[in-house]
């Protein structure tokens, strides 16, 4: 599904990611764990294409697509689908409106019919329900006056929406008490399918408790140091990253 | 003095655009303008040759054949016009009107005896042109629950549901009509809200003006459907000095809307028109305009010079007068739609959305006077500036010595598309009463980054991003148009936009 081959990225003037190859096969929950500053958030970034991110050498597959050469709507209607670490508001701006119009955009790109109102109220109040969430959740104006675990809750609902093929987790679980920690994960082990795959970037192996990755690897100074399975989670939530670098 | 003044969130109340944003984004003025309303109707018509002075006065007031005191209240206002200046307190840069260059009488009728006495006497290629306009005036497929006074040039073409109306007493015409039905109102109104010698292009419609609605709504009744008119500048090198009458009788309830567009050309015309509302006692006049006058194309030539003064008097206890405004259109707009709060218990809204792109400048805003007491305001004005062009707010809120527990919110919101544009808010507030409470809450913003990749990541294109972004940054204003409208204003929106990203 997605392969990163020997990746090197600039985000500003700043050199982060240095030789990164990773490759995720449909249906795998990838765990992308590191220090600080290692370009965690950057992987996610340069993968959605935001625009201060860019990729100075090596190639991204994604489906036979080269993923580079594609604008961020683009890529987002190939189904690559970013969880922001800091969704923004768009005051004035409903959360169903902002969800039919993006899933419209996306539907029109691959050359589907698109949604009318009716079809989509249908669709999204299922999904509401099977995520456990509010549906108060729809008519509020996107993200604004959301608390911080309201947000994240959010991104996994549009997620849920909008059926995406590779979805990229960034620190989704930061700031979130159990409660919330717990029906995001839900949220996201309802969306694992044979043919959907997960980037999931965190700090804590606590997330990894709730969604069972089948890789986890180790992202320092901007490159893989480390794959293992979920026991390598483990071993660095019992002795931190110093141990990798001797 | 107990009088309170907020700003929050407003750093600078005159913020011009700065050089931060990156150059990634940098947003350019429209490739192709794209005004669908800018088509000339070639029809006969009859117009009188430039100039202004008295004679041309005496002929406009007998094509009409109007009485000797409107003749005379025209002639009056001339010689007031003659010895005032034109303004320039605003932040408009106006070049010199030749007033003399300007013919005031265009008629599509060739002379005044085939004048069409129903509307299916009415010239088809002007039906057709209303047809074109989105505002059919045929029986058969006019707009459920909207009537329509059409103007054309200087006189109306027609107004529909007129019968229906006259069933529950309910007076809409065009003026010149009513000031031959009925001659009393049309004189006790008349000026009555802004005089003749109000300011110079008040005193300029006062003297020359042509055609626009009247209404009247008796005690008790409430409208049994919008009243709107459709305003068309159609003829080569005329203005046009329309001129409304609404009076809500005690108790009465109206919701108005006006819609105007004009050919594109190369020369700018002028547009000088003169609005009066009057409420009475528990009156309530919802008036709401959609503004989309011919901007000008993308290097500033052409486009209508748009100086209208628009004024409500909340006469009696308990009325209100709400003024709402989308403002896309006009190269130059000038324009204050206010309220006199003279009615204790009464209130004055004022909302409006004013973008501007290319070279359009805009100077607009309100004023709210508070003379009767427990009077209310409100201002929610949204300004959105994109290209190079400059848009200011310009707001007054005054409480009379004798306004007790008066009370105003403002609300003045800025949004800069682009790194040329300018954005200015100039505030004013003069309080005579210590029980008044003024709030004025300021924002200056742009279109983050963060906002256009978060979009952009979801699938929506930057074009649809900004769109978006937009109609939700005029949310509050478009909830308060009537639900046909609110369609018609953000369609007209993304118009404006378009082109908007580089």
């Amino acid at each position: 599904m997605l392969k990163i081959n020997d990746v090197y990225a600039k985000a500003g003037d700043k050199e982060i990611l240095k030789g990164l190859s990773l490759e995720v096969k449909p249906g795998e929950v990838h765990a992308i764990m590191g220090p600080n500053g290692a370009g965690k958030s950057t992987l996610g970034n340069l993968l959605a294409g935001m625009p201060h991110v860019e990729a100075t050498q090596g190639s991204v597959d994604f489906l036979g697509k080269d993923l580079l050469d594609l604008e961020p709507e683009e890529r987002a209607a190939e189904g690559v689908f970013l969880a922001f670490q800091y969704p923004v508001e768009i005051p004035g701006v409903n959360n169903m409106y902002f969800l039919r119009t993006a899933l419209n955009a996306q539907r029109k790109y691959r050359g589907e019919e698109p949604m009318d109102s009716a079809q989509f109220l249908r669709m999204v109040k299922q999904k509401i329900k099977d995520m456990n969430m509010r549906d108060d959740l729809l008519k509020r104006p996107v993200n604004v006056g959301f608390s911080g675990g309201e947000k994240k809750r959010n991104e996994v609902f549009q997620m849920g929406v909008l059926e995406p093929k590779l979805a990229i987790l960034d620190e989704t679980d930061s700031g979130l008490d159990i409660d919330a920690l717990k029906i995001v994960s839900d949220g996201v082990n309802q969306l694992r399918s044979p043919d959907r795959s997960f980037i999931i970037i965190t700090h804590y192996q606590r997330l990894l408790d709730h969604i069972e990755p089948d890789f986890v690897h180790v992202l320092a100074d901007g490159k893989i140091v480390k794959s293992g399975t979920k026991k390598l989670a483990l071993e660095l939530e019992e002795q931190g990253y110093g141990w990798l670098n001797q | 003095m107990k009088q309170k003044l907020e700003i929050k969130g407003g750093k600078d109340p005159n913020v011009v655009a700065g050089d931060d944003q990156e150059e990634n984004k940098v947003v350019k003025a429209r490739a192709s303008q794209k005004y669908k309303e800018g088509f000339v109707t070639d029809i006969e018509s009859f117009t009188l040759p430039p100039g202004l002075d008295e004679d041309t006065i005496r002929q406009i007031s007998t094509f009409k054949g109007e009485p000797e005191w409107l003749l005379d209240y025209r002639l009056d206002a001339f010689r007031k016009w003659q010895k005032m200046e034109q303004p320039n307190w605003a932040k408009l840069k106006i070049p010199e009107i030749d007033f003399q260059a300007i013919s005031y009488y265009s008629s599509p009728n060739a002379n005044k005896e085939n004048a069409p006495k129903s509307l299916d006497e009415v010239d088809p290629k002007l039906l057709e042109t209303y047809d074109k306009l989105g505002v059919p005036l045929h029986e058969r497929e006019r707009l459920a629950g909207v009537a329509v006074d059409a103007v054309f040039d200087s006189v109306s073409v027609g107004t529909t549901f007129k019968a229906e109306l006259e069933k529950v007493g309910v007076i809409f015409s065009s003026f010149s009509e009513a000031v031959h039905d009925h001659p009393e109102l049309v004189k006790k109104y008349l000026g009555s809200v802004v005089p003749s010698s109000d300011n110079y292009f008040a005193a300029l419609n006062a003297a020359v003006f042509s055609d626009g609605s009247f209404v009247y709504i008796p005690k008790g009744v409430r409208c049994p459907m919008e009243l709107s008119t459709y305003f068309r500048i159609n003829a080569i090198n005329t203005g046009q000095f329309e001129r409304t009458l609404i009076v809500a009788d005690e108790g009465a309830y109206v919701s108005y809307l006006e819609g105007c567009t004009a050919p594109m050309r190369d020369e700018n015309q002028l547009h000088a028109a003169v609005v009066e509302l009057v409420a009475m006692d528990d009156a309530k006049i919802k008036y709401s305009t959609v503004q989309n006058w011919y901007p000008g194309d993308e290097n500033g030539k052409g486009g209508i010079y748009n100086f209208v003064t628009k004024r409500g008097n909340c006469q009696g206890k308990n009325s209100k007068i709400s003024w709402t405004q989308v403002e896309t259109g006009s190269a130059i707009t000038w324009k204050y739609p206010s309220c006199i709060l003279r009615g204790d218990d009464s209130s004055g809204e004022f909302y409006s959305v004013a973008l501007t792109n290319n070279y359009q400048q805009a100077d607009t805003g309100t004023k709210m006077i508070h003379l009767g007491k427990n009077t209310k305001s409100t201002v929610i004005s949204k300004g959105i500036s994109v290209g190079k062009s400059q848009n200011a707010y310009r707001g007054l809120v005054r409480v009379a010595k004798k306004a007790d527990n008066a009370r105003n919110f403002t609300q003045c919101d800025s949004l800069l598309i682009g790194k040329s544009c300018g954005a200015h808010t100039f505030p004013y507030t003069e309080s005579a009463n210590m029980t008044a409470k003024l709030e004025h809450e300021a924002t200056t913003s742009k279109i983050s980054e963060d906002q256009l990749n978060y979009c952009l990541q979801r699938g929506i294109s930057e074009e649809d991003a900004i769109s978006l972004i937009v109609d939700g940054f005029c949310k509050e204003v478009f909830k308060e148009l009537p639900m046909e409208f609110a369609v018609e204003a953000k369609a007209l929106l993304d118009i404006s936009l378009e082109g908007a990203i580089g």
